[in-house]
This record gives structure tokens, sequence and C-alpha cells, in this order.
């Protein structure tokens, strides 16, 4: 009995020291990829940096304003103008007639109502 | 512990009775007493001993432990656990209300040589000279072969530079990240956000620090590494600030002004929503101008007219005047007062504006439209000098501004050293001390805040901040009903915004000469207002510096031809912008019709 008790205990040693091996390369492996990406999240902020630098620079008024200007013909495009606000009150309502189109076909119903059941 | 005596009277007794000596019991009592307290102290010291020990054990086992574990483990670089935020944003960004970008970082690389790995330092010189027009062969040859190791030639490089370096070809030429601050607007907001500049340069990096405005005032938050992440926001507007600068600088060029300046300011929160000053400087590339020895400070173009600029601010002072008379109960709105010019005060004689009389008598409303300098004094004396100080105090009049400029604190309103009764006169309508835009601004601001002062901020506020009540809201409110009669029948006529009911003051002041008395034909205009009078929201304040208005058959220099148009202009542009929307006005009849009923 105590051979194979050795014999299984060598091989448990054999294979937990392969397993620690393999988990310490493995480990190296991983801390390795997190830099390289925490070095990658580096240069994709400096370029996001960048790129909204490039943004803010293309989006900067006196250009946006000289672009307007030249494309006026075809956007005719204005500052905004206090006429330009309106009132909902001063928008005309579409005609019953275009709303429901005419009204043909309509029904005549009879009955009473009994105060119990008055619908309204 | 019982503490058995030396001399115990029984023994003692007994051994008297029976002939022998007492004092041989003492001394065995003594004997034993001695052996029991060395006893103890000894059990003590022991003890002691070994606190201490177990003590040592355990500081040198901790030692010993982290020795064991430093010499078995293997060296890592320390890494940071963060995502790196921290490693670009060494400055915070400068960003308007909404988020806009006014001031960020940019990555670019500094230039710098080391002449002794240098291949052909002649060649080098002559092709860096004709890359950058600020640098000349010979210099360049001269300090590459005087035999330092080490050259600085540029602080920054487009990348189209450094590329064309880096065709040079030459292990000599080296380069070092620079972090460079970027203003990518321009010279839009100039003289809020200032400036910055490198403070101690190294190779591998430099600090960028504020040289001038918020980046100044503001640099230890900029400057924090715990709020890198996070933009500074300001309370400027960058479209209101785009079309203040725009509509300002086109008054500017046809009033012939020398220079501008323009505040827009929220009256419940004190956010400056724009603030601009004009000649303005691109703080991208920050000059440094040399003036003419008799140059104004205000010739500059890094000098902020809005906040360092202390004018004598003419008759916008007079609804100070009539507000105080007001809140003192001497007067209401329709009160009569004496206004018959000239006025002899000593020997002092008070005029109108062109000599015009616009008594004897009119109403305190009627001072004000028709803005009459003898009405507001009359009522200045009534008032009194000392009350007169203490209003003009409340109102912040008295103290630099408290925004967050680093200019403003060195801009001091300008105050007579003395305040005899001429002084309370000249003060009410805004001569004899002087002030800058934003003191008269955030005074404005208090009026159309129901009477609660407002401290001007350059800050975006999360909402009004507690003020003290100067003023009595009905005060407060008759005052703003004074402003927009200014504008519907008097002084500013043209300062009429339809759809916003405009009330303000116009202020045209003589340019006082530095060698004492004012000039004849050099004013400083200026327009305050606020809108809608009806539920006052912003403050707006232009300021004209010599201008002077030629469309007619002479020229016109008073802030009703000058500031006030431009003022009004900027209103129509703003307002829509910030959301207002006008107030319709039922338009008028075009006749009546005849009903019955």
């Amino acid at each position: 009995m105590r051979p194979v008790i050795y014999v299984l205990s060598f091989i448990a040693i054999l294979g937990l020291g392969f397993w620690a091996y393999r988990e310490h390369y493995d480990t190296r492996e991983a801390l390795r990829e997190v830099s390289a990406l925490n070095a990658e999240i580096g240069n994709l902020r400096e370029a996001l940096a960048l790129q909204r630098a490039e943004w803010a620079y293309l989006n900067r008024p006196d250009r946006l304003r000289e672009l307007s200007s030249a494309n006026f013909d075809r956007l005719g495009l204005m500052p905004l103008e206090p006429t330009q606000f309106g009132d909902a009150a001063n928008l005309s309502y579409p005609a019953v007639q275009e709303f429901f189109g005419t009204i043909d076909n309509s029904v005549m119903v009879q009955g009473q109502i009994t105060p119990e059941e008055d619908p309204l | 512990m019982t503490r058995t005596p030396l001399r115990p009277l029984a023994r003692i007794l007994k051994a008297r009775a029976q002939g022998e000596n007492p004092d041989v019991i003492e001394s065995e009592n003594l004997r034993l007493r001695h052996e029991q307290m060395r006893d103890a102290s000894r059990n003590r010291a022991e003890v002691r001993l070994l606190v201490l020990g177990v003590a040592f054990f355990l500081a040198f086992s901790a030692i010993g432990t982290r020795m064991a574990f430093v010499a078995t483990t293997e060296a890592a670089e320390p890494r940071s656990l963060a995502s790196g935020a921290e490693i670009l944003a060494q400055r915070a960004d400068i960003t308007d209300r909404n988020g806009r970008v006014l001031a960020t970082n940019m990555l670019t690389h500094a230039l710098y040589a080391h002449p002794k790995d240098m291949v052909d330092p002649e060649r080098v010189s002559k092709e860096l000279a004709t890359l950058f027009p600020e640098m000349k062969a010979e210099d360049l040859l001269r300090r590459f072969t005087d035999g330092r190791s080490f050259v600085w030639l540029r602080k920054v490089l487009s990348p189209e530079q450094m590329q064309a370096v880096h065709d040079i070809g030459d292990p000599g030429l080296l380069f070092g990240p620079r972090e460079m601050r970027l203003y990518p607007n321009g010279t839009l907001a100039a003289h809020v956000l200032g400036g910055s500049s490198f403070g101690a340069e190294g190779v591998h990096s430099a600090e960028v620090i504020g040289t001038a405005g918020v980046e100044k005032a503001m640099d230890a938050r900029l400057r924090d590494p715990a709020q890198a992440g996070a933009p500074l926001e300001l309370s400027l507007d960058l479209t209101v600030q785009a079309a203040v600068e725009e509509i300002l600088g086109a008054g500017m060029t046809m009033m012939n002004a020398k220079g501008a300046a323009a505040i827009i300011m929220d009256v419940k929160t004190g956010e400056i929503l724009s603030m601009a000053s004009l000649p303005a400087f691109d703080p991208n590339n920050r000059p440094n101008p040399v003036l003419p020895k008799d140059a104004e400070p205000g010739d500059s173009p890094l000098f902020n007219r809005a906040v360092q600029g202390v004018y004598e601010l003419g008759s916008t002072f007079k609804i100070f005047a009539t507000a105080q008379a007001m809140e003192l109960g001497l007067v209401n709105a329709d009160t009569m007062v004496d206004a018959n010019a000239p006025m002899q005060w000593g020997r002092h004689r008070i005029r109108e504006f062109q000599n015009k009389n616009y008594g004897p008598l009119l109403s305190v409303t009627d001072v004000i439209v028709k803005s009459s300098n003898v009405g507001t004094a009359k009522l200045a004396l009534q008032i009194g000098g000392l009350r007169q100080q203490a209003f003009l105090k409340s109102l912040g009049f008295f103290e630099p501004t408290p925004v967050e400029l680093v200019e403003a604190p060195g801009a001091r309103p300008l105050l007579p050293a003395k305040w005899p009764d001429i002084v309370t006169i000249t003060t009410s309508y805004g001569h004899g001390m002087s002030a800058s835009p934003l003191h008269l601004a955030a005074a404005y601001a208090t009026i159309a805040n129901g009477g609660v002062t407002v401290k001007p901020t350059i800050l975006k506020q999360q909402g009004p901040r507690p003020g003290i009540r100067v003023m009595r809201e009905d005060v407060a409110r008759s005052s703003v009903d004074m402003l927009r009669a200014v504008v519907t029948r008097g002084t500013a006529s043209l300062a009429e915004v339809p759809g916003y009911q405009v009330a303000g003051k116009t202020g045209t002041a003589d340019k006082p000469k530095r060698t004492g008395g004012y000039y004849k034909d050099k004013v400083i205009n200026t327009f305050a207002s606020v809108f809608p009078a009806s539920d006052p929201r912003y403050v707006v304040l232009v300021t004209l510096d010599e201008p002077v208005e030629t469309s007619g058959t002479e020229p016109r220099r008073t802030a009703g031809w000058t500031a006030v148009p431009v003022a009004a202009e900027i209103t129509r542009r703003i307002a829509p912008l910030l959301g207002i929307r006008p107030v319709v006005e039922a338009p008028p009849l075009d006749g009546l019709t005849a009903v019955r009923n």
C-alpha cells in the first residue's frame, strides 16, 4: 500500500509543479497583455484628445460662420432671429374636411339612456 | 497589601515581659519587608524584560519576513491600476457651459540637440534655418560647435515640422514629448482664458502654467491631478460669446472706436455668459507688445477692458441715486424734484447736456429718462455723502470684483480721497469715481434681481447663490420700469428690440486727461441694460472707448448714438440663442369697427 501512496504523491507533485509552471507563465503573459493594453488605451486617449481638439478647432464659430456664408446659396442659413419664435395658437388647424373626409355614412342610433349607464 | 507593623505591640510587650530585646523583633520584621519588596520588583522587571523581548522579536521578524519576501520575489515595474487617464491630462480642459472645448491639451514635441552626437553640424544648421525662419544658420553653427553638449532648439513642433526635422536625419537632433495648451477657438474669449506657457522644462516633459485670466486664477484647480479628468466648466456660452464678439467688433469699426467691451450676465446667478474686450489677441500665441511710453494701459490688446478698465461710467450711475432716494423714502417714481439748470454749487456749475434745462420741475422717472444731471445732483444732496457711499459700497463699487480672473483683484475702483458735497453731486451722475464695466454690470444685475446682490462669476453655477438685500423689491421694480422708460421715450430709443422689452441707461463720460482735466472730444460711452423688463433675466452692458458716429451732419459722441445700437443688435442676436421667447405684443389695430350688442 505504502509504495502506491509514494508513487501517487510523486505524480501529484509532478502534476502540481507543472500546473504551477503553467500558471506562472500564464500570469506573466496576462500581465504583459495588460501593460500592452494600457499602453494602447493611453495612445487611444491621446488620439481621442487630439481628435476632440481638432473637432473643436473645426467647429470654431468663425469657421462655421465663414462656411455658412460661403454656402449660403445651398443652405440659406441665417442667424437665429426673434421672429423665428412662433406660438402654437398661430398655427392654423386643418379644416374638418381634410381631417375626417366627407361624412357620408352617418348612422342613426335610437334608444334611451338611463341615468346609471350615462356614458358621459 | 496589608502592611504588618514593624513593632507589633503584643509581641513587644511579650518580649519585654520575658526580658528580650524588642529591637530584634523590629529588625526581623524589617528584613522580611525588604525581602518582599525585592521579590516584587524582581517580578516586575522580569515581566518588563519579557514584553520588551517579545516586541523586539516581532519587529525583527517583521523586517526579516519582508526582507525574505523582497529577496525571493521577482522585481516588477509598479503598474498603475487605473486605465491611464492621468497619463495624458496633465492639465484639465476648460469648457464652456455646454461642454464645448475652450482649452485643451495636445501632445507635440520639443526639439533639442546633442551637438556632440552630430554628424554634420554645418548641414544641420543650414537645413534647420530653412525650416524655421526664426533661426539663423550662423548662430546655430556657432552653438553646435562651441563645445556644449546640449542645446534647446524649439519648444513645440507641429507634426509636419517634426517630420521635416526627421528627414534631416542627423542623430544629434532629438525630440522630447511636450504637452501643449491649445485654444481651438483662437481669439474667442481670449481675455477670459488668458493664456499659458511652459514652467519648468525637462527633456521628457514640461509643466504648463497659466499666465493670465482664468488659466492663472484657477491654476491650482487645473493642475490638481485628482481633478485632471474633469474639465473646468466656465459660465461662458460659446455661441453667445461668438455672436457678441462679432457684433461688438463690427460696432467698434462702425463707430470708429479704439476699443470696446461687452458683458452679458445672468441676473439670478451672476454667471457671466459672455465677456468680450476688443482689440483681442490669440492666446495660442500670446503677444508681448511693447507700448510707447505715453500709451494708456488700455492700448495693449492684452488689457481686459471689461475687468481691468476702470472708467468714469457717466450717467449709468444715475439710477443708483434715484433707487437710493426711493429706498430711503425720500421720493417715489412720480415725485417732482427740482431740476432747474444750471445749478450753482460753490464755485462749480452743474449743467445739463448741451446746456439744456429740463426743469424747473421733473418727475424722478423723467430725471432718469432725460438723464438730468441737476435732478440727480439734488437727489444726491438729499441723500447725503455718507449714505451715498454706504449704498455704493453695498453694490460693490468700493472693492475689486470677485470674479475668478487673475486681473480682477488688481482692478480697484478709483475713489476720491475725500467725499465733500461736490463729490456727492458728481458721483451721482457717474463722474469723480471710476469703476470697471463689470462692477456696473453686477450693480445692474442687483437691481434686476429684485434688489438682492449678485456676485459676478465666470464659473458655471448650479443655481442662484444667496445675496444680501440692498433695496426693497418695489424699489428695484420701479427702477427697472424707469430704465424701461429710458428706452421707450428717452435717450436710448435705439435700444428697442421688438419683443424683448429692453430697459437700460446710457452713459457718456468725458475721458480724463493724464495731466488733469477732461478731453473735449474723447468720451467713453456705456450702455447698461437688462431684458426683458417684465421679468429681468440678463444684463447686457456695452462700453465703447472713444467712439464717434459720423453718419449725421456733425460727429455724434453720445452713448445713445454709439453704444446703444450696438447693444440693441447684441440683444437681438443673443436673446434667441439664450432661448428667450419674444413677448409678442398685440399689433396695433388698423381701425375701429363699430359693433353693437
